[in-house]
């Protein structure tokens, strides 16, 4: 099945229902390069989905996340647990492309057959990073993998429109950050489910635990049902006995997910998703179609050219051009 | 006109002006010409002085090679521990003085021959398979430890190598306090630049000084260290980079040896240094004296240093080896030329030349005799060993003496900032600045800024023949053999008893090596002493950083 | 439709830990628009197989500097036939003898890059090569 070689959504959909990674990996490839065959596979595979947790990590370059994604791996995988993992990596805006370097990080389970590890870079994506990846954690879903994780620098809205896929969500923080965690503050009720606090043998560490403690204690309401957890860790010691927090950490999530069912919130939380995912499908959609009806015609440059003479705007024109559109696809 | 006057009338009508104007490896621009303007504010005794006087800019001898010729050093390793024997007899001679031997990938790694992780990789590349203190003994068998100095390129299993060389000694009942060699045992440049490091930074200094402390009460003679700047310099480390990073190194275990409780004019003698001569001629002559006079300095204000010997940096040089093109291969006979050359200028006190065909594989008989031939014509028809520091007071080499040690200060504020040598280790301080060289190097070579000859200039197409050495496949296999007969003959349960005591000691604030010494004695493997090691100490992974 | 990107896997196999070329040429690639996922020192053929599916990769970069190119390269290959990838480039930089070369090739590298090769041959070779590529 090569890369060049025609491709049968059908048996691309099928393959990977049964478990063939490469099929697996084609449908991932298609659905990055936004092949027009990709919605028409994302339609057989949708069904398949939706049972899987989700976790999403995100955190600042060197904080530690994907060491401990590391251990979280292995902590599932003894829960006899397939896992999905999505690295998204900063890419170059400048030559378009990547250097892909967190899978490096999962090195255990470099030869696990129950482990599966797709890196994507954030550039190139015509429709946005965040619609490609929420359409590759769909994929892992059907693939079979009862856990993803989605790990992501948070930089960026792309990246921020990830975690939103997610049903929970960890914010890796390091001591030192000092002034960066106030400026945060509002994003940290936001966003994060679990904080870890990693690194918790650097100096500063326990001042930064109360710090963070405090604020998520201001930040509470009333009718808030979780508290945003704080979990100190070291993830990364030269012995596996001098790692920490591990543990806790893997029950924070559990305690966060059964919060979730327990509560009936998860089916917000899988509406909210679903709402993502079709803002972002829509939008991309409709850019295509409206664009490429355009293209085609002519009229894209045409209209370019009449916002440069000064004759029109841009607004104007997207209004004329979708009254048209929605006149003749929807509405008719 | 003055001088004054025409010099000015000469550089305002510098071709190069409006240019890309020349810049050395280190990034300095390289001006038309010098003069004594340029040495203004030189102090000729603060800062230059005279040969074997602090701060030693003009060498760390009086006569330097008048007194005592360099020791020619060249490798004498192949994978069968007899062989390489025989081959370092063969190099003794043709006239080396000294031998360096490089260890096989798998004991690199802490491996033994029969680890399945090793397989494919014993004794190849001209490394020696050494896993037990038998093969210790046939690698030095018949060579007097007295006369010839070998130098280990051993770093993270040094204690383990050190431990098999002091018992094969003892057995021999050489007199210890005549013993010479080297131990490369170099532990910081491993996590900047060459990555065979097993354990974290923590445990890997303490068994340094351990190793430190052994040596210089036990081996007199002996050099435990050989504090390298040549593998950063390989891994894309720029001249001014692998000066600053190797002098920070070599501070670094100045303090960790006072912390191990030592007295600075105690181990400080027997620190040495191994510095790469890369084809900038000027810039590795500048690059010595910078780094003898830094180190002068730093070891007496600084460290309180009494004993000249603490203050003088000694140097071994090897002529580059990532400049050797596999392109025209007889174009590294000049390389490795020009490169000893500015070695021997520079004062290096031991000198390591690269044979031509070293780009594709080990030497051969004819390039090692060649490479062997290249030291020995400089030291006798060249003139420039026949007086110390030839270049000195040169405008062009002082002034670029000084630049350089201006530029290490910057570096050393920078890592002073970052919490020293180790923080910025985990930071990755390190392996990103070599990492970016590399990357910029590369870049001016493709972009044809930076001439590599028969590379991106004066190609050829096709190749001359070059006779290159095979590798015996033979070797690994018996090599495993050999092992496992070993391996059974041993006394089971002292061998036990001697891992667990290794394993104590290793948690405990004692020195390892008279624990180590006795388990080699009693056929503890090289893999198998890492090993309780590592259970102690842990395993080290870095974060890769581009 | 976005423009379909190159993806590459540079790893070395082994013990060997001289990593500056592999680093080099992964971000130089980089630089020329591909998607370069790097797994470091230490791997396996099993490991770089594994990655070289999950990532769906167009080539496999191996860097081999310490004469371990002979053993390596028929593990590899057999570990991609067994996974289907013989459509998947194989390309090897580093040190070895030029008469190693053939054999190298007939145990399936495609094609060999020996140091101080410019990455735009490499890049050129990989963007000619790419898809359609195999037995």
């Amino acid at each position: 099945m090569g890369r060049s070689n025609p491709v049968n959504p059908d048996e691309l959909a099928a393959g990977l229902l049964k478990g063939d990674r490469r099929a697996v990996a084609r449908m991932i490839t298609l659905v990055e390069d936004q092949d027009e065959r990709a919605n028409e596979m994302m339609k057989l595979v949708f069904p398949h989905t939706g049972r899987s947790m989700i976790i999403g990590i995100t955190g600042a370059g060197g904080s530690g996340k994907s060491t401990l994604i590391d251990h979280l791996i292995g902590r599932f995988r003894r829960m006899d647990k397939r896992v999905g993992v999505v690295a998204v990596d900063p890419s170059s805006p400048f030559s378009g492309g990547a250097l892909l370097g967190d899978r490096v990080r999962f090195q255990s389970h470099s030869l696990d057959e129950g482990v599966y590890i797709r890196s994507m870079g954030a550039r190139g994506y015509l429709g946005g990073l965040a619609r490609a990846t929420t359409d590759v954690v769909r994929i892992m879903e059907a693939m079979g993998n009862e856990v993803i994780i989605i790990e992501t620098l948070g930089a960026g809205q792309d990246e921020i429109d990830i975690i939103h896929v997610a049903q929970t969500c960890l914010l890796v923080l390091t001591p030192g950050m000092g002034d960066d965690i106030q400026a945060m503050k509002a994003g940290i009720m936001e966003i994060a489910d679990v904080i870890v606090l990693n690194k918790f043998d650097l100096d500063g560490a326990g001042q930064c635990l109360r710090s963070l403690e405090t604020i998520i204690h201001t930040g509470m309401s009333e009718d808030k049902g979780w508290a945003p957890r704080v979990v100190p860790t070291i993830a990364c010691a030269a012995k596996s006995s001098d790692v920490h927090g591990v543990d806790e950490l893997v029950q924070s999530i559990m305690d966060h997910q059964a919060y979730l069912h327990r509560s009936k919130k998860i089916e917000e939380v899988r509406a909210e998703r679903i709402e993502q995912e079709l803002g972002l499908v829509f939008k991309d959609e409709v850019e295509k179609v409206v664009f490429a009806g355009l293209k085609g015609t002519g009229k894209k440059r045409k209209y370019i050219e009449s916002i440069r003479a000064g004759k029109n705007d841009p607004y104007s024109v997207v209004e004329e051009v979708l009254s048209t559109f929605l006149k003749e696809e929807i509405l008719e | 006109m003055a001088y004054q006057d025409k010099r000015d009338a000469k550089t305002s009508s510098d071709p190069f002006v409006g240019l890309t104007p020349l810049k050395n490896m280190s990034g300095f621009e390289i001006k038309p010409f010098y003069g004594p303007e340029d040495l203004a504010g030189l102090d000729l005794d603060r800062d230059i002085g005279l040969p074997g006087d602090f701060p030693f800019v003009r060498g760390v001898y009086p006569t330097m090679y008048r007194g005592r010729q360099w020791t020619i050093r060249q490798l004498g390793s192949l994978g069968p521990p007899d062989q390489a024997n025989r081959r370092i007899r063969q190099l003794v001679d043709m006239g080396a003085t000294g031998i360096s031997v490089c260890l096989d990938m798998p004991t690199i790694m802490g491996r033994d021959s029969d680890d399945p992780l090793a397989e494919g990789e014993v004794g190849r590349c001209g490394g020696v398979a050494i896993d037990t203190v038998q093969d210790m003994r046939d690698l030095v068998a018949g060579i007097d430890l007295q006369k010839i100095s070998i130098n280990f390129v051993s770093n993270s299993q040094s204690a383990v190598i050190l431990a098999m060389f002091y018992a094969v000694a003892e057995e021999r009942g050489a007199r210890r306090e005549l013993l010479s060699g080297t131990l490369q045992n170099d532990i910081l440049k491993e996590y900047q630049a060459q990555k065979s490091y097993y354990f974290p930074p923590g445990p890997s200094l303490r068994l340094t000084m351990d190793t430190i402390s052994f040596s210089i009460k036990n081996l007199p003679r002996f050099n435990p260290i050989s504090i390298s700047g040549y593998q950063l310099a390989s891994a894309g480390a720029n001249p001014v980079q692998e000066l600053a990073f190797t002098l920070a190194n070599g501070f670094t275990y100045v303090e960790e040896g006072i912390k191990a409780g030592m007295d600075v004019d105690d181990f400080a003698p027997r620190l040495s240094f191994f510095f790469k001569a890369h084809n900038d001629f000027f810039e590795n002559v500048a690059k010595f004296r910078a780094a003898r006079r830094i180190w002068a300095r730093t070891l007496k204000d600084k460290f309180g240093a009494k004993n000249p010997a603490s203050w003088r940096l000694r140097v071994h040089t090897q002529t580059s080896g990532s400049s050797l093109t596999a392109q025209q291969m007889e174009n590294n006979i000049i390389r490795a030329t020009i490169q000893a050359l500015s070695a021997v200028m520079a004062g290096t006190q031991s000198l390591h030349t690269n044979s031509f065909n070293e780009a594709l594989s080990i030497p051969t008989p004819l390039s090692e005799r060649l490479a062997l031939r290249t030291q020995q014509i400089i030291a006798h028809e060249s003139g420039a060993a026949w007086t110390a520091d030839p270049l000195g007071g040169s405008y062009y080499v002082e002034t670029l003496t000084h630049r350089m040690e201006e530029e290490t200060q910057k570096y050393f504020r920078i890592i002073e900032k970052l919490g020293g040598v180790v923080a910025g280790i985990e930071r990755g301080y390190f392996q990103k600045e070599i990492a970016d060289s590399a990357f910029r190097y590369q870049q001016e070579v493709e972009k044809g800024e930076r001439v590599i000859v028969g590379l991106n200039r004066y190609t050829e197409e096709g190749e001359t023949e070059i006779e290159l050495r095979e590798i015996d496949s033979d070797f690994e296999p018996h090599k495993i053999a050999a092992l496992k007969e070993f391996k059974a003959r041993r006394d089971q349960d002292l061998l036990r008893s001697k891992g667990e005591e290794l394993r104590a000691v290793c948690r405990t604030e004692e020195n390892v090596m008279p624990t180590l010494v006795s388990a080699v004695q009693a056929g503890m493997t090289l893999g198998e002493a890492v090993d309780h090691m590592r259970a102690v100490f842990g395993a080290y992974r870095e974060q890769a950083i581009f | 439709m976005a423009k379909k990107k190159i993806k590459v896997i540079i790893s070395k196999v082994g013990l060997d830990g001289h990593d500056r070329g592999a680093k080099v040429v992964a971000s130089l690639l980089k630089e020329a628009g591909m998607e370069v996922v790097y797994l470091g020192m230490y791997q396996t053929p099993q490991s770089i197989v594994k990655a070289a599916l999950e990532e769906d990769a167009d080539v496999i970069g191996v860097s081999y500097l310490s004469g371990e190119h002979l053993v390596f390269t028929p593990l590899i290959v057999e570990e991609m036939k067994k996974h289907g990838l013989e459509d998947v480039l194989l390309i090897a930089g580093g040190s070895f003898p030029p008469e190693d070369i053939p054999s190298m090739k007939a145990l399936g590298i495609n094609e060999v890059f020996r140091g101080g090769s410019l990455t735009g041959e490499i890049v050129k070779y990989i963007e000619e090569n790419i898809g359609g590529q195999g037995a």
